[in-house]
């Protein structure tokens, strides 16, 4: 191809956060999708960004990769906001929004050739070891129409680490693949966290986001719910228990009765609740007086999927 | 330092390449050449009553077939295979969604519409000297490089005449580029490969009809398709360069309006597909 330009090498703001969204709205006619999100995102974050279908997620990710322009609000990528620096500001930033597209009529290589000499000459060397990363090297030459859904998203991660990223902006990473193929793609995104790159991942997958991701913000129609470290919302979420009794049906109608018990639900494997220690032990007593018996009563804290549908569903 | 336009362009015409479908437009643009070549032989000796010059010149030189391959062509056969590209540059990347794959690069977004709307104006060029080249070598094959008559009448020899079938073909490329321009804009504007290519084609048509309206004549010498026949001044002795310059002023009344939206168009808008 034409000239080769050296890679980029100018410098990035180490100070500035990976990403800094602001007041962002994005209104289309009379929809509005997303509605004053504010983001913080830091440096070494496995961030989470979930919400339902149609909350506004991908609009905000487009929104920060400058693919499209924010109604109102800014959002910045290490200090520098896509929509006035362009290009400039995706320095030292990869990854993709929805599926990640490619040319069909092109092999692997060749796809991947494009997008480094649309990088700069420095990410052209990394081809090989990236298609390595990915394990797609025995495929690398043949036309991507043939490629399956999995192989494209790991030619998507591939793509992205071309520009030795410092943030990766993943979109669903991992839908669409089969259970080996989730396996492989946590492994893959915890292993590239391990070597220092912020991670935003936006999921529906929400083991996926508990196992891998240390801060999360969850949106709910355009607007974030909750922002902040995992661990912290599980801790908000309050105790949890866990009950198997000899008659799960008597036990819920009492545990819909009994005082300081909370969202008492019949689950799959048995009853879930929330109550203090103190409550919990009045609770013993009235199910042995009705009669219930306590086959197991264990104490767990709140999934991430129990708080998102509380947050969510309200 | 991020990668230039220049490659970014490449990478364009790369595409291209790869594409079946850019074939259809080089091979109609061989084609036809070469068929009137052929049927030309076949009758050779039942001519007498051509109306053009070069026409009735036929047998005379292979010079004059590119010259009245570009008279035949020009009005709509090369828009037609121009528009095929240059409707369907922005708007095909658009519905496979590869626009954003390249727009989160290093490349500003003024570097692809530049790079993009340079490889449909390639794409035209190219599709116009491959049908003069394909003309010329046919026409000189079956009928032989010869001295040509120019439209005054005069005769020029057969090395000027090769260099006055270049200069045409490339003159004709003014209002040809236009058109690439407003293809672009369209396939901008519209994300829609078939309602570019079909509004590019569209438009000259439009314009051909507006031409046939009697009472505006006045207008006639300012529309783009009146611009597509301007190269026959270069093929006049002495060289009548003024249709050449009004072309290009013409010309560019279209195209750098339209240049300039589809530029505006594609910094400011969403890419929200794939």
């Amino acid at each position: 191809m034409a000239d080769e330009t050296p890679p980029e090498e100018e410098a990035v703001d180490d100070e500035a956060p990976p990403v800094r969204a602001r007041g962002l709205v994005k209104r289309y006619k009379e929809v509005l999708a997303v509605d004053r999100i504010d983001l913080n995102v830091r440096t070494g974050d496995v961030y989470g960004f979930l919400g339902p279908n149609g909350a506004g997620k991908t609009t905000t990710l487009r929104m920060a990769l400058g693919l499209i322009m924010p109604t109102e609000g800014t959002v910045e990528l290490f200090g520098r906001d896509p929509i006035r620096v362009g290009a400039r500001a995706l320095q030292g930033v990869s990854g993709f929004v929805e599926a990640p597209r490619f040319y069909p009529y092109l092999s692997a290589r060749t796809n991947l050739e494009l997008l480094a000499a649309l990088d700069g000459a420095g990410a052209k060397t990394r081809i090989a070891e990236v298609l390595e990363i990915v394990e797609l090297s025995p495929r690398a030459e043949h036309r991507l129409g043939g490629f399956s859904h999995g192989m494209r998203q790991r030619l998507g991660i591939a793509a992205a680490l071309l520009r030795r990223p410092r943030l990766l902006i993943l979109d669903e990473p991992a839908t669409g693949l089969d259970p080996a193929g989730m396996r492989d793609m946590r492994a893959l995104i915890r292993r590239l966290a391990e070597e220092g790159i912020t991670v935003l991942l936006s999921s529906h997958q929400l083991p996926e986001v508990q196992e891998l991701c240390d801060r999360v913000a969850i949106v709910d129609r355009g607007r974030v719910v909750y922002e902040g470290a995992l661990s912290d919302l599980r801790r908000q979420g309050g105790a949890g228990y866990r009950l198997r009794s000899t008659d799960d049906a008597r036990a819920l109608e009492l545990l819909r009765t009994q005082p300081g018990i909370d969202h008492a639900t019949h689950g799959e494997h048995g009853l879930t609740f929330q109550a203090q220690e103190s409550d919990v032990g009045a609770l013993s007593l009235t199910l042995g007086q009705a009669n219930v018996g306590i086959l197991a009563l264990t104490p767990e804290l709140a999934t991430l999927e129990d708080l998102f549908f509380r947050l969510t569903e309200t | 330092m991020s990668p230039s336009t220049l490659t970014v362009w490449c990478w364009e015409l790369r595409k291209l390449v790869s594409q079946k479908r850019t074939y259809l437009g080089l091979g109609l643009a061989a084609i036809l050449p070469l068929i009137f070549v052929i049927v030309q032989n076949l009758h050779q000796h039942g001519g007498g009553r051509d109306e053009n010059i070069f026409a009735s010149h036929i047998t005379q030189s292979g010079l004059a077939t590119p010259v009245l391959m570009l008279l035949f062509m020009a009005a709509f056969m090369l828009p037609l295979i121009a528009a095929l590209v240059a409707g369907d540059i922005v708007a095909a990347e658009d519905g496979n969604g590869t626009l954003k794959t390249i727009l989160t690069r290093s490349v500003d977004r003024g570097q692809v519409f530049a790079a993009k709307a340079l490889a449909a104006m390639t794409y035209g060029a190219i599709a116009v000297f491959l049908s003069a080249a394909v003309a010329t070598i046919a026409g000189i094959a079956s009928w032989g490089f010869n001295d040509v008559i120019t439209f005054s009448g005069s005769i020029v020899s057969a090395p000027e005449g090769l260099l006055l079938v270049f200069a045409a073909n490339a003159c004709y490329l003014i209002p040809l580029l236009t058109v690439v321009t407003i293809g672009v804009l369209l396939s901008t504007a519209t994300r829609n490969s078939a309602a570019s290519v079909v509004g590019t084609v569209g438009f000259v048509i439009l314009l051909y009809i507006v031409a046939q309206i009697p009472g505006i004549e006045g207008i006639k010498p300012y529309l783009l398709t009146e611009q597509f026949q301007s190269w026959q001044g270069l093929l006049r002795t002495p060289t009548d360069w003024a249709p050449i310059a009004h072309s290009a002023w013409v010309c560019a009344l279209y195209g750098i309006p339209a240049l300039c939206a589809g530029y505006l168009v594609f910094l400011r808008r969403d890419v929200a597909g794939g």
